[in-house]
């Protein structure tokens, strides 16, 4: 069933590929997380996913593993994970938000509970990375309740039968997983990224986005040719980790991509 | 529309799959290969005569009498998995899922390990088998049980330290998953308890339900009746499970699981998923639903145990289930009551059991004085303690 969510694909309205970045709230610390991800929408970015710490994200690589422990060690819980959503918005921020987070605690904390208290604080969506359609039904329920998207992800090792799955079960965007493997930067893409998003495109008409190791514009120029949406994470995070001004160099990333999928269009 | 499992996803409401998707085809091509295996007589006769020639199964049950006696009370009967080739239960598992690996054309091996026996039984099944394997295993684990990481390096099999979190099972379980997702293609996982997503809980189950059936034959050979009380530790659960499973229906064998109760309960220096109610509750840790150790915000509790292989955020859902339909209980001991065991085991029967099977035998100690001297207490004494003499020297003293 395809809730159509116009906040989250209000993201893929525009001409050029939409750039979708990850960040992790609360890294290096809550107030600059917010920076950061306000400048990073200011710089164009055109959906933002936001990550909500937990101690132990098995679908991470290094970068975002020690971003989540950062942040963790900062204080940041799930209360403050849906406080920043409603920050953010007060800070002017007008682009679809999703929040990003692994299922436990937000098991724990209650899922009605949590998908309620992130409409309120204008969230517009979530990505679970570790809750397949299997074991969604009651989460999903309550984000049509709520009228929010619920993004699954396929992989190039997803069967057309599970591609069937979740074209149904999917609201807002299809998340593609460029590879197998975990988040974090790689130098090369892998070649049969064609085939698998034809396959995909059999199915499923919500707009698809692709993430796991784009850092650079050339890759986000070259998968931005085969979908509407391109999402880049740990590159993110290492930029902010490097720099002495965060939020500017995150904001000049932005623009570099942004404009590289501008060009494209 | 759900596609239909050939084998149920979870007991009651407990178990199923929350992975990455990646993983999940995965886990369909696991499971359909599992139940293929299962219905396959010369995969079947493969495993038995392995487990008959080469771990040397069945494992004895052995009297222990002088410990009898010294409780005073029922007669404590002492399943011998130490004595399965190489050191615990964890072989029957090994043999069985790296013979499934080999039949689905996989050709390198991975795994997660605590204490290490898991590690050791899969390197040792890796090199009879001729597969390439590679075990990931916690700093502070690799520290505490040292010659099981020299065994398993002289075994063939890479050992990879994992530096993060809490530097024992969970954080190499984490790891473990990490490389499964970036080498589905050619890797086995070789998960080694009872627990992890679906099929992995019931599929180790079965592979070590052989201890409960040997289990009953040869206690109605020396006792002629079945025993009142089976005890076994219980980390993530394996070689409870595997002992309970075969008495399940027999409601008159009491079933009892005993968790590292560690320093103490209220200070949350333990790994007793069902005693501690402030931090314990159902949840989601690698893969299935079930009780976890966790904080108010939802983040896996860090855990403590003398014994690494009981020093786990989460319990195997069946467990879960097995307490919830009250079928099984579960209790703890703690770090001192299983080094009071482990010597008195030492001492009365010239047994060095595992400092997890200690936990089970310091249950035993407690129970059998109120018991008369008619009922018996079968305990699985899940592996042997070499590997824990490190540890245990640096706790009790000697000299005498």
């Amino acid at each position: 069933m395809t809730i159509p969510k116009e906040e989250v694909t209000k993201a893929f309205n525009n001409k050029h590929t939409a750039f979708m970045p990850y960040f992790t709230l609360g890294y290096p610390d809550y107030q600059t997380s917010l920076d950061i991800i306000q400048s990073c929408a200011e710089a164009g970015a055109d959906l933002m996913e936001l990550g909500m710490p937990f101690s132990d994200p098995l679908a991470d690589g290094p970068t975002i593993q020690n971003s989540t422990q950062v942040a963790l060690k900062n204080g940041v819980d799930i209360e403050q994970c849906l406080q920043a959503v409603g920050d953010l918005r007060n800070r002017g921020i007008t682009i679809p938000l999703m929040l990003m987070g692994y299922y436990n605690p937000i098991l724990n904390y209650g899922e009605q509970r949590f998908v309620e208290k992130a409409e309120a604080s204008g969230a517009n969506g979530f990505i679970i990375p570790d809750l397949p359609p299997e074991e969604g039904a009651s989460f999903e329920c309550h984000c049509i309740n709520n009228k929010l998207a619920l993004s699954y992800l396929l992989a190039p090792t997803s069967t057309e039968e599970r591609i069937k799955l979740v074209a149904e079960k999917a609201s807002g965007f299809v998340y593609l997983v460029s590879l197998t493997g975990v988040t974090g930067a790689r130098i090369d893409l892998p070649n049969y990224l064609q085939d698998f998003v034809g396959l995909v495109r059999r199915h499923v008409t919500d707009p698809l986005a692709i993430g796991f190791g784009i850092s650079t514009p050339d890759q986000a120029q070259a998968v931005g040719k085969l979908v509407e949406g391109v999402i880049v994470g740990s590159k993110l995070i290492n930029i902010a980790g490097d720099s002495t001004n965060p939020a500017e160099a995150c904001g000049q990333f932005v623009a570099d991509m942004v404009s590289a999928l501008k060009q494209d269009s | 529309m759900e596609t239909k499992s050939p084998l149920p996803k979870k007991f009651g409401q407990y178990g199923g799959q929350f992975v990455p998707e990646v993983l999940m085809p995965a886990l369909e091509e696991l499971e359909k290969a599992y139940i293929s295996a299962q219905q396959d007589q010369a995969f079947q006769s493969k495993l038995y005569d392995l487990l008959d020639t080469y771990v040397g199964r069945p494992t004895p049950l052995t009297f222990a009498q002088r410990l009898s006696t010294h409780c005073g009370g029922a007669k404590i009967y002492l399943k011998r998995e130490d004595l399965a080739h190489s050191g615990a239960h964890k072989i029957n598992n090994a043999l069985g899922q790296a013979l499934l690996a080999k039949r689905m054309g996989k050709s390198r091996i991975i795994a997660e390990t605590g204490a290490g026996q898991h590690g050791v039984a899969t390197a040792t099944a890796c090199a009879l088998l001729g597969l390439k394997c590679v075990v990931y295993m916690g700093t502070v684990d690799m520290d505490r049980q040292a010659p099981n990481v020299a065994r398993m390096r002289l075994l063939g099999t890479e050992v990879r330290a994992v530096d993060g979190g809490s530097q024992t099972l969970k954080d190499a379980i984490n790891e473990a998953i990490r490389d499964w997702v970036t080498n589905v293609d050619d890797t086995y996982y070789l998960l080694g308890s009872a627990l992890g997503p679906h099929p992995y809980p019931t599929m180790v189950r079965d592979f070590q339900s052989i201890i409960g059936q040997e289990t009953r034959g040869q206690i109605i050979d020396a006792e002629n009746m079945l025993p009142d009380v089976i005890i076994a530790c219980v980390g993530g659960g394996s070689n409870a499970i595997g002992i309970f499973h075969e008495f399940i229906n027999e409601k008159n064998v009491s079933l009892i699981g005993v968790e590292a109760g560690g320093l103490d309960i209220s200070g949350g220096k333990h790994a007793a998923r069902f005693a501690d109610t402030s931090i314990g509750r159902p949840g989601v840790l690698h893969g299935c639903y079930t009780y976890v150790l966790q904080d108010e915000d939802g983040q896996i509790a860090l855990t403590h145990s003398v014994s690494a292989g009981l020093d786990y955020a989460a319990i195997g859902p069946e467990h879960t289930y097995l307490r919830e339909q009250k079928r099984a209980t579960y209790t703890h001991a703690s770090d001192a009551e299983a080094l009071h065991a482990f010597q008195l085991l030492c001492e009365l029967e010239g047994i060095i059991p595992a400092l997890e099977s200690s936990h089970a035998i310091a249950e035993a100690i407690k129970l059998a004085p109120n018991m008369s001297p008619e009922t018996t207490i079968v305990v699985n004494l899940s592996g042997r303690g070499d590997k824990d003499l490190d540890t245990v020297l640096d706790e009790i003293d000697l000299k005498k």
